[in-house]
């Protein structure tokens, strides 16, 4: 299971990667894995605020839906736009080409997990 | 997981990386890791093998066999002759369905029933409730493994496979070969739209014959994960879904079939129409799903999704409704799909009309 160890994580199953003031989100190798094919990515728009925990879109899969949920506080400052027409490259590339939202941070996020925790947190719901 | 029933594959998909699920008790592939878009593009193009072996299988013999089973089921068996299969209904008495099957004649008075996996065990007690204790009517599930090999290249597969040519067998045709030793049943049939055939054969040749025929590189295997979104794009009803005991075959779109002369259960009742299945093209990407409520734009609500997905062939979402008759001849409506409403057009089936199921192969 592909879990890089410079990013960080939620319980939720997204990664957030922090960019000096800026975070970049997207959802995890794990998430994409127990979805299947993604068919269809909602994200939030840019500038809208975002609290931490708030929901900020979802995405659906063949077989499947979940929602997507904020792990930290700020404002949206852009959106993949290429996942709308090609939800596929979060399938591909969960921590590259497919990541979702860059955010403008509202302070420090908190309570995010560590690599090695977030692992823990697949063992716990890969069962 | 150790309670539920075991295909002579199940082993094989775990080693093969699958996404297994309980499927009508049995332990069943949803999808390898190409993943059901993947696996739905495979059968359109070329060909994909299925383990269908959940799905039950009858025989009925004896002098009265069809005169007895015609009463029983909705199949018109004074036209169907020995070497030909046909679609039809188990109704109950009000002409809901309680299951959707295929008859097989093999030879005068000498029939077989393949059924749903989840209703195999129903079926066979209703049926033999209704059958003649004189005939002799077996369940050879347990021993009858089934595979579908479906896609516009299966017919070239499996005759470089068996080394005979099937291009005689017409639509809804079949015919028994040797594979093995045993009897093997080539049914041009199956749930996919495709060029194809569903073959059965004893359960212990089933593996020999998977890896067989997984060895030619034209065919890759494929799961209910994608057996769901190549029946639903070319409009094919789900058991459970968009069929149940409390709604008719006329209901489904099946009215015109039902031409069995013979005085059979649900018989009048099951050409009743009060909520008629309707096709819903839903343009973008997003889902409705089973329940979902399906509204007139006016917000009417009108009746209930069946069955609904994103569909990997038309690059949009469609869906299976049922909703009262008074509102099924309406050319929009509304489906409020979680947390957004979907605007939904009403079209006709196929969704998708491109499949080869009916090619003309001679």
């Amino acid at each position: 299971m592909s879990i890089p160890a410079d990013l960080l994580y939620t319980d939720t199953h997204e990664w957030v990667r922090i960019e000096g003031d800026e975070a970049v989100i997207g959802i995890t190798q794990f998430a994409q894995e127990q979805l299947g094919d993604l068919t269809f990515v909602d994200l939030p728009a840019v500038g809208d605020t975002l609290a931490t925990g708030q929901e900020m879109g979802s995405v659906e899969s063949v077989k499947a839906a979940s929602e997507l949920y904020s792990p930290l506080a700020g404002t949206v400052s852009a959106v993949n736009d290429a996942l709308s027409g090609a939800p596929e490259l979060v399938n591909q590339s969960p921590y590259t080409d497919g990541w979702m939202v860059r955010v403008k941070l509202d302070g420090k996020p908190e309570s995010l997990l560590s690599a090695a925790d977030y692992e823990a947190v697949v063992a716990r719901d890969a069962h | 997981m150790s309670d539920l029933l075991q295909t002579p594959l199940s082993a094989w998909h775990r080693a093969a990386g699958a996404k297994m699920a309980p499927f009508a008790g049995w332990d069943m592939p949803i999808q390898y890791p190409t993943g059901i878009i993947a696996e739905h593009v495979q059968t359109r193009e070329s060909a994909a093998l299925f383990d269908i072996c959940h799905m039950g299988e009858f025989t009925l013999r004896g002098a009265g066999a069809r005169d007895a089973l015609s009463r029983a089921v909705s199949h018109n068996l004074e036209t169907l002759k020995p070497g030909r299969c046909r679609y039809g209904f188990l109704l109950n008495e009000a002409g809901g369905i309680l299951d959707d099957l295929i008859v097989y004649c093999m030879a005068e008075d000498d029939y077989m029933l393949v059924v749903n996996g989840a209703c195999t065990a129903s079926d066979f007690a209703a049926l033999r409730g209704r059958l003649p204790q004189t005939l002799a009517f077996e369940d050879i599930s347990a021993r009858t493994a089934k595979l579908d090999l479906q896609g516009p290249k299966s017919f070239d597969v499996l005759e470089a496979v068996l080394g005979e040519s099937f291009r005689d067998l017409p639509y809804f045709g079949f015919r028994s070969v040797t594979f093995g030793g045993a009897t093997l049943l080539v049914s041009r049939t199956g749930y996919t739209g495709e060029l194809g055939v569903e073959l059965y054969l004893p359960w212990d040749k089933a593996e020999a014959l998977w890896t067989a025929l997984l060895a030619d590189a034209r065919v890759k295997p494929a799961g209910l994960g994608a057996r769901d979104t190549l029946r639903l794009e070319v409009g094919l009803p789900l058991y459970g879904h968009d069929l149940d005991d409390t709604h008719t075959p006329a209901e489904a779109g099946y009215g015109g079939m039902l031409t069995n002369p013979a005085d059979y259960v649900g018989k009048g009742a099951d050409r009743e129409v009060r909520e008629p299945l309707v096709a819903l093209s839903i343009p973008g990407r997003r889902s409705a799903r089973h329940g979902d409520v399906v509204a007139l734009p006016d917000g009417t609500v009108a009746g209930v999704v069946t069955s609904g997905s994103f569909c990997p062939s038309l690059g949009y979402a469609v869906a299976l409704a049922r909703v009262a008759a008074a509102h099924a001849e309406a050319p929009a409506f509304v489906v409020k799909a979680t947390k957004v409403e979907l605007e939904a057009t009403r079209v006709g089936l196929p969704f998708y009309t491109q499949g080869t199921a009916r090619a003309k192969l001679v």
